[in-house]
């Protein structure tokens, strides 16, 4: 060893410096003794999460609460396994993260060593792409790669696999301050072209829409979007991952579509003549019927990702490139309320008018429907991260959303347990804002170890668990097209969540009546630690509309509401 | 419809796994992989042939661009192209028959690279036509193995898959 030398695990810390990592969530474990000796004393914040799972979904949240990378630590075998189903969440939903993993000594790489596990082979399709470090001298340029493809054009996961004889090996340290990827070039150019036909495209149009997706939130174009909806007078209607993207006071403002969506959202995409896709992918949920979805729209397609383009529609003009570029670029071929949208805005009002949201309020019985309203009455600037199932629905469709990075939920894996963990991200990395996961008595129970985790470290958000004793999702599609055969989606009596609140050191608060909601969600508020709500809810109650799977989005599934 | 697609790919460990995971992964068909380092050393050339029409040829193209280390993707038209496969054809050969075999070898400008009491090895290389044909051929006389290189293709004339990097 030199003086000009420094060891692999001190460098790697160098690196996270370099990108302006402040903050790491992780686990340590044999093969990251090194590295964990290093961050002892170095100069970032590491959460000490209580399952490998917690810190993908930590860095995850926060990195779509900021904008910026979420990076996440674990050991190998185990805990580079424990990252997996947070890995590919982060893919799915096209989340920049860095997830490191220890890996055992070179030398015994191949020999199913201890805690020993082909990380990167396991990882190969769920993430943007991943590393095994063989050389310590490679590590300043992956580590400096790893962060430009995860946060760079469509971003999403990188893993670097870190043998344990990397982090002592020694190196002259110098952090690369450009990349060169042959296979890898973010910044194409926008073919001006196609812009130009959109332009015309929407010129024509008598019933535009525009379906607005993650995409422009992870491109932060919604101040373009609103200029372009406002524009052309088209209405627009989000993805759940587009939540936030455009502000659902707006007039133009459709809420969701999809399965879930608004009866007037679906009913405007069917009755469409051009459907204007922004960052979106016409996942199944969304589409439900491919052949039957926008069938008589033309269909104009902007996504940074050409693989998008016609994977699951036809599409009639693709524009491929970052959306705030394409808009912007759109929006000079366009001229103030050149839109000549009026009938169909008049249409879109009276199905807003007759098809609004709705459910069944009660006197008894806490509605979850009326909890998500109450909470976005007490907290309208709230970040909202939720868990997988009812939960998810109800607070996409009952919280007004204005601002986007506001609503952080697992939209393409689906990821029970996402929530509470992702809200931890999301509070750390915005420690000024409000944040409150909207929780199931399921979800919650997957992750629920994280209360340790934001107990021990100040992190004080509040988990509202909307118990209803089943895993509701599921229970409502038994009730609907299985019979009401309830195979195993009871969890009536399973856990006291005040207590279990209480033995982490967390507030632990239950509301039974409804009256009782609004001191509740108060009560959460203006406490100086981590709060759960346990809001015991109509264990009957469903979410509608409903578009069944495989139907068209216009064949909606509703009670009779009686006002 | 069968494509036959040109890759560059970074010659690295691990990129295999990674196009042929995609793949599988994705549904597509491969009907044969042939890889192997380019002029440049850094340069790995895997000619792919996938069935499918021009729907799932544009969503192999694109999803393979995704890649970071593949470098470029062509399609390499059979119109504008040539193409060729090397096998190696194991055949049970006698006194009773080895000399019609040598006769078909002959016919079909393939080798004999190996003799034995029982068994013949003929090589051949030729396009997909020449190869069916001449196994066709064989057949009656006893395969006993056989081992294909998968096809290789390349576009005639000057046009190269190097694109702007040449």
């Amino acid at each position: 060893m030199t003086d000009a030398t420094i060891s692999g695990a001190k460098a790697l810390i160098e690196c996270l410096h370099s990108e302006g990592v402040d903050t790491i969530f992780g686990y340590p474990g044999g093969v990251l003794l090194p590295l964990y000796d290093e961050l002892y004393d170095a100069d970032i914040r590491h959460i000490l999460v209580r399952h490998e799972q917690g810190a993908a979904h930590a860095a995850d949240g926060y990195a779509r609460a900021t904008g910026k990378v979420g990076v996440c630590l674990a050991t190998s075998g185990p805990g580079a396994t424990n990252l997996v189903t947070g890995i590919a969440n982060a893919y799915m939903d096209s989340v920049p993260v860095v997830a490191i993993t220890g890996q055992v000594p070179t030398p015994l790489i191949g020999n199913d060593a201890f805690q020993e596990a082909d990380i990167t082979g396991i990882t190969l399709p769920i993430t943007k792409h991943n590393y095994l470090i063989k050389d310590v001298n490679d590590l300043p340029r992956i580590v400096k790669e790893a962060f430009f493809i995860a946060s760079t054009g469509r971003p999403g996961p990188v893993l670097i696999d870190l043998p344990k004889d990397i982090t002592t090996d020694e190196l002259e340290f110098k952090y690369p301050e450009t990349v060169h990827l042959r296979g890898y070039n973010p910044d194409t150019d926008v073919d001006t072209d196609a812009v130009r036909r959109a332009a015309s495209m929407i010129l024509q149009a008598q019933r535009p829409i525009i379906y607005a997706g993650g995409g422009v939130i992870i491109s932060d174009t919604s101040p373009e979007l609103l200029k372009l909806a406002e524009t052309i007078n088209a209405p627009v209607t989000t993805t759940l991952l587009g939540i936030g993207a455009f502000p659902e006071a707006h007039p133009l403002s459709l809420g969701m579509l999809g399965m879930h969506g608004t009866r007037y959202a679906n009913y405007a995409v069917q009755e469409s003549d051009l459907l204007i896709a922004i960052g979106a992918r016409f996942d199944d949920r969304v589409t439900g019927k491919i052949d039957a979805f926008a069938a008589q729209a033309k269909i104009i397609h902007i996504d940074i990702d050409p693989a998008e383009i016609g994977k699951n529609v036809r599409v009639d003009l693709p524009v491929i490139g970052d959306a705030k570029e394409v808009l912007r670029l759109l929006l000079s071929h366009l001229r103030e309320k050149q839109g000549k949208s009026g009938a169909w805005l008049e249409k879109i009002d009276a199905w807003k008018k007759e098809y609004p949201l709705q459910y069944q309020q009660s006197d008894t019985v806490i509605k979850p429907q009326y909890v998500i309203q109450e909470i976005h009455r007490a907290c309208p600037d709230a970040i909202i991260v939720t868990e997988v199932g009812q939960n998810q629905m109800w607070a996409a469709q009952y919280f007004q959303y204005e601002q986007p990075r506001t609503f952080l939920t697992s939209g393409g894996l689906g990821t029970m347990g996402y929530g509470f963990p992702a809200a931890m991200g999301a509070k750390v990395g915005c420690p000024d804002r409000t944040v409150i996961d909207i929780a199931g008595d399921g979800s919650f129970q997957m992750t629920s170890q994280e209360l340790a985790t934001v107990v021990k470290n100040d992190i004080c958000v509040i988990v509202a668990i909307l118990n209803n004793g089943y895993l509701g999702m599921v229970r409502q599609w038994q009730e609907l097209f299985f019979d009401r055969r309830y195979s195993h989606t009871e969890l009536t009596q399973s856990v006291d969540f005040v207590k279990l609140a209480d033995a982490y050191g967390a507030i632990g608060i239950r509301a039974e009546k409804p009256s009782e909601v609004p001191s509740a969600i108060s009560e959460a508020l203006a406490a100086d630690r981590a709060v759960v709500i346990d809001f015991v809810i109509d264990p009957t109650e469903n979410v509608f509309p409903m578009v069944p799977a495989g139907a068209a989005i216009n064949e909606i599934l509703e009670p009779e509401v009686s006002a | 419809m069968r494509h036959t697609l040109a890759v560059l790919v970074d010659n690295k460990p691990g990129v295999l796994s990674r196009v042929s995971g995609l793949f599988s992964r994705r549904g597509f068909n491969i009907e044969s992989l042939a890889v192997g380092m380019t002029e440049d050393p850094e340069i790995s050339r895997m000619t792919i042939v996938v069935r499918g029409d021009d729907r799932v040829l544009a969503q192999v193209t694109s999803q393979l661009g995704k890649l970071i280390d593949v470098i470029s993707v062509c399609d390499i038209p059979s119109s504008e192209s040539v193409d060729r496969e090397l096998v190696l054809i194991k055949v049970s050969a006698d006194a009773t028959t080895r000399s019609e075999i040598m006769q078909i070898v002959d016919i079909f400008r393939a080798k004999i690279i190996d003799v034995g009491t029982e068994t013949l090895i003929i090589e051949v290389t030729g396009d997909r036509g020449k190869v069916r044909a001449i196994e066709r051929m064989l057949k009656r006389f006893g395969i006993r193995e056989l081992v294909r290189t998968g096809m290789v293709a390349m576009n005639r004339s000057t046009k190269t898959v190097n694109g702007d990097d040449a």
